[in-house]
């Protein structure tokens, strides 16, 4: 009668134990399937995001709708973010009168201070923020700063920019061909 | 008696000066050693497995920066933990929130310890009495075939 018991209670360990083994190995597999995904990719539906910005403006999907959108990830400590920053403000002008091309600037792992006194070195009006909880880094899957995604109106990613932008000609040509009838 | 009352109001307004400056500063400024207790609980994202009290990077000096900002404004040690969390997410904390998968990381090392510890001792008192079991069955089979041998001689002699 005892040792039938004990039997099964052995059995149900085993089968217990096998099971916690599977979920674990499960859990890891996840994690490093998602791990090695690597940075968005063209034609890959763009993740949604809401961005307050350092003025407190909400951008949220509702604002990127049928447009072309340029999120530019940028930290104030990062040297790289500096060579383009005076490029991606002087596209910023060219196509802000446009209405149908944003740019949201995602400032990544940064302390406020120095944040806004990057922005106002390089004069950037665009819209920018803290990426709070780093949250939109790794809904877009970045690996570092400077990197730039551009989405098309379909909320497509359409251009991915691993670095800083050489020029301003280098933007306008990821964005102009996304702007054809 | 003038010069004394003017060196009295130079003093008075000197104090009145410094202590104004210290308001606005907001308390003393904190010791290196006070950043770096915070600091070393702390992790960047930018560099990983190391901690911010030892990260040579830009950032993390922006980062211990804020630290001693954040104590000059009267911020506790827990407040600068939870601010920094509400910034850059839980991973920037040495030691994971317990909520969520993170209590795997809590719940697992003792379970798996837990259930090694229960293998082993069933492993143990399985080794240590099969061994009895086999030779008393041994001997009860060496002792059947010679009662068996002797029952087979004395029906042999009848």
């Amino acid at each position: 009668m005892f040792a039938k018991k004990s039997k099964t209670i052995s059995s149900w360990g085993a089968v217990f134990a096998w099971a916690f083994l599977a979920g674990l190995l499960a859990l890891v597999a996840i994690q490093l399937n998602s791990a090695q995904r690597g940075v968005l990719t063209r034609g890959e539906p763009a993740p949604e995001f809401t961005l307050t910005t350092f003025e407190g403006e909400v951008i949220g999907p509702e604002n990127l709708v049928g447009k072309v959108v340029l999120v530019n990830f940028w930290a104030s400590w990062c040297k790289p973010c500096e060579q383009e920053a005076a490029a991606l403000q002087s596209a910023w002008e060219l196509y802000e009168p446009r209405g149908d091309v944003l740019f949201v600037g995602v400032d990544y792992a940064d302390t406020q201070n120095e944040a806004l006194a990057y922005l106002k070195r390089f004069a950037i009006t665009y819209p920018n923020g803290p990426d709070l909880g780093i949250r939109i880094y790794y809904a877009f899957r970045a690996r570092g700063v400077p990197e730039t995604f551009i989405i098309n109106k379909l909320g497509e990613v359409a251009f991915v920019k691993i670095g800083p932008f050489e020029s301003l000609d280098e933007i306008t040509m990821a964005i102009d061909r996304l702007l054809e009838p | 008696m003038k010069s004394l009352a003017v060196s009295l109001l130079l003093v008075l307004m000197l104090g009145i000066f410094v202590a104004s400056a210290a308001a606005q500063e907001g308390g003393p400024t904190p010791h290196p050693d006070e950043v770096n207790a915070i600091a070393r609980n702390l992790y960047c994202p930018v560099c990983a497995n190391v901690p911010l009290d030892v990260c040579g990077t830009a950032a993390c000096a922006q980062w211990r920066q804020q630290i001693a900002d954040l104590l000059t404004q009267g911020y506790t040690e827990q407040q600068i933990y939870d601010y920094f969390v509400q910034q850059y997410g839980p991973s920037v904390l040495a030691t994971p929130p317990a909520s969520g998968f993170n209590w795997l990381i809590y719940l697992l090392p003792p379970a798996v310890v837990l259930l090694g510890a229960l293998f082993l001792s069933r492993g143990l008192l399985n080794w240590k009495c099969k061994p009895a079991k086999r030779q008393l069955a041994h001997k009860k089979s060496a002792k059947d075939k010679y009662a068996q041998h002797l029952e087979d001689e004395l029906r042999a002699r009848r």
